[in-house]
């Protein structure tokens, strides 16, 4: 806190139209805003809170389906969870969504921006269009991609029909050599699979992005050239930074649900393509080893719990946020 | 940063058309280096666009813009040495008021940029702020910030595109006050656009003003007020009296005779167009006075008086019904009641006058936007 001085009181002197003194008070109904909170609140209680406790609480019994299950605080659950397959699956989740959002970010921004700016009187239809896919079942558009991707699918058949398999066969030992199918073909490979997340999550990415950029004032991007920025410069200097909130937000949109997805691992992977979703579904519903599903649950939550607080605080948005 | 040749600004014969409307109509003007230069003009004249294809923001579809003899008219706004203070002031939320200043500088690889924005805030006066973000100031600072970042560039031409439009009638006094200051400080060519007349007159060395894409009439602010070419002009800039005459013939001492309603008047010769005979004879409202003081005089019956300290302000409806306003200094003189008959009078000289073919009206209240 600065003295009081000179600078100050010219400050102050700016500002000489401010209201002075503290406005009327006057009876305020103190209910009215826990009122509106609380439909929210009791649903976020039912169905996330107790939840949630139930699931800590289940990652520290001990038991089985048949006998039943006791609270015994049984940490070593975790431990065991870590030690015995989390690790692999873990990493491998979070390079797939990481992978899968940076490229969502990468069709996104500019999709966002040509609705945003670009679009005239067609932007409520590409609006429209963005989130059409959510017309039809999650499960129903992953299984698309097999028709896509599949051996003799509309992406082979295409390239044989137009004579440019030859594209198609650089493409592919493009992916081979970054390992991200083993074979010659597409489809249950880390490729599928990235694809499949990246499609499945991109209206995440787009609507906030969207819903940011709309609101970015374009005389900012005048006046920059007008300082001399080169349209590069304007990008880097100007646009980025004022999308930022944007992009945290739709990131974050699409990482977090990306990590723990397992129905594109499962529809359109292989083997070696197993994310933490995956296990935690076999350990709940196959295995039915429920403690070690739960702990596992935790353990993801509280690594993206990190991962997402360390971004923000990295991409300095808090206060843009 | 490399010394940058300065010089006039030329326009010749831009034109800007916008599908089916032709905002600027093949318009030439010259600048000179150092001057403040108003473009003046009621909304939709072609001013802004004027100002916006000099910063590089649209592009004439013909003619060519130069500064000091080097082409411009095709260069991106980033690749000429021209800087605008824009309307809505345009500074970027998430830099602070020093980032903003020194933006320009830095896009150009000035190494000096701090020492150069903290002289460019210190001239403003808002050294004080230098680490604050712009939605914390309030209006007149942003002002101030948006010419700190444009002047600190050391333009060869500054464009400011109505920059005190937001502020409050008070605040803008001040400002043009300062921004005269600063001109004539820094030496740089300043273009200034605005409706507001009295803005206008106030600043620019030199003023151009506009109409419907077209210039109607350039010169130093007592030109165009004494002696406006057109009615547009007169009506625009401050109150005009046109009454309707006719040139009857030539009178001694370099004067015409002329007749208004049946009633003889004698005006400058100087002041009369060549081979021209029906005429509006314009006098300003302060030119005339209560009273038969003058060589010309009208009758009339005072309609309206309001009092503003400095002066009154008379309505007199003459014989045939139209109303001429007339500013009474308070001097002294005894002040007419409204009802009461006068008699109305000028000096021969001190009107000007226009073709009689132009709309009396023309920019009558053509800035109240």
């Amino acid at each position: 806190m600065p003295a009081w001085g000179p600078t100050m009181t010219s400050v102050t002197a700016d500002r000489a139209d401010a209201p002075t003194g503290a406005p009327k008070p006057y009876k305020r109904r103190n209910w009215v805003p826990y009122a509106l909170l609380a439909p929210g609140m009791i649903w976020l209680t039912i169905f996330f809170v107790l939840p949630t406790l139930s699931l800590a609480s289940q990652s520290l019994q001990t038991g089985d389906v048949d006998n039943g299950y006791a609270l015994t605080w049984h940490w070593a659950t975790y431990a065991d969870a870590l030690s015995r397959f989390f690790w692999p699956q873990m990493v491998r989740s979070l390079i797939y969504a990481g992978v899968a959002t940076a490229l969502a970010l990468l069709f996104g921004y500019p999709l966002a921006w040509f609705i945003a700016h670009r679009s005239g009187k067609w932007k409520t239809f590409l609006l429209v269009l963005v989130i059409a896919p959510f017309f039809t079942s999650f499960l129903i558009r992953t299984l698309a991609w097999q028709n896509i991707l599949g051996n003799s699918g509309l992406l082979e058949s295409t390239a044989s029909f137009t004579h440019l398999t030859f594209l198609l066969d650089w493409f592919k030992s493009g992916l081979r050599a970054l390992h991200l199918i083993s074979t010659d073909q597409l489809m249950f490979s880390p490729f599928a699979v990235i694809s499949g997340l990246t499609y499945n999550f991109l209206p995440f990415m787009v609507l906030p992005l969207y819903s940011n950029i709309e609101r970015l004032d374009l005389r900012l991007v005048e006046a920059a050239g007008d300082l001399y920025a080169s349209p590069t410069q304007t990008f880097r200097k100007v646009i980025w930074p004022l999308s930022l909130p944007g992009v945290v937000a739709g990131t974050l949109l699409t990482f977090i649900p990306a990590a723990g997805d397992y129905i594109n691992s499962v529809l359109l992977g292989n083997t070696q393509t197993v994310m933490i979703g995956q296990v935690i579904d076999s350990q709940f519903l196959r295995v039915l080893d429920y403690p070690t599903a739960a702990a596992l649950s935790f353990i993801l939550m509280l690594i993206i719990i990190v991962i997402v607080m360390t971004y923000v605080r990295r991409a300095g948005t808090e206060e843009l946020l | 940063m490399a010394a940058s040749e300065s010089g006039d600004l030329t326009i010749t014969a831009v034109t800007k058309q916008f599908d089916a409307f032709r905002a600027v109509d093949n318009i030439t003007l010259t600048i000179p280096q150092g001057s403040f230069f108003a473009l003046l003009g009621p909304s939709g004249c072609g001013k802004t666009t004027t100002l916006r294809m000099v910063a590089g923001l649209d592009h004439p579809t013909a003619g060519t813009i130069t500064i000091a003899d080097r082409d411009i008219t095709r260069l991106k706004p980033y690749q000429r040495n021209v800087n605008t203070v824009f309307q809505s002031y345009a500074l970027f939320p998430h830099l602070d008021i020093l980032e903003n200043v020194a933006f320009g500088l830095r896009r150009r690889g000035d190494k000096d940029w701090k020492k150069k924005s903290e002289d460019a805030l210190a001239l403003v006066e808002l050294s004080q702020v230098a680490r604050k973000k712009p939605t914390q100031l309030s209006g007149g600072m942003q002002q101030r910030v948006a010419l700190a970042r444009a002047l600190v560039n050391r333009p060869d031409v500054l464009l400011l595109d109505e920059p005190l439009g937001a502020l409050d009638l008070k605040l803008r006094r001040q400002m043009q006050i300062e921004l005269k200051r600063i001109q004539s400080e820094v030496g740089l060519t300043f273009v200034h656009v605005t409706h507001d007349q009295e803005e206008a007159m106030t600043m620019a060395d030199s003023i151009a003003v506009m109409n419907a894409g077209h210039i109607e009439q350039l010169g130093d602010p007592a030109t165009l007020y004494e002696n406006p070419a057109s009615t547009f002009v007169a009506n625009f800039l401050g109150q005009s009296n046109l009454l309707e005459a006719r040139i009857t013939g030539p009178a001694e001492g370099g004067l015409m005779h002329a007749t208004t309603h049946g009633i003889d008047v004698l005006v400058s010769a100087a002041r009369v167009p060549e081979g021209l005979t029906d005429v509006w004879i314009g006098v300003r409202p302060e030119k005339l006075r209560l009273g038969p003081g003058g060589r010309n005089a009208l009758q009339g019956n005072v309609t309206d008086a309001s009092f503003t300290g400095v002066s009154t302000q008379y309505l007199v409806r003459l014989p045939w019904g139209f109303e001429v306003m007339v500013v009474q200094q308070n001097d002294g003189s005894t002040r007419a009641q409204v009802g009461e008959n006068v008699t109305v009078s000028w000096d021969p000289g001190q009107e000007f006058i226009l073709d009689q073919s132009q709309d009396e009206d023309a920019g009558m209240g053509a800035d109240d936007d």
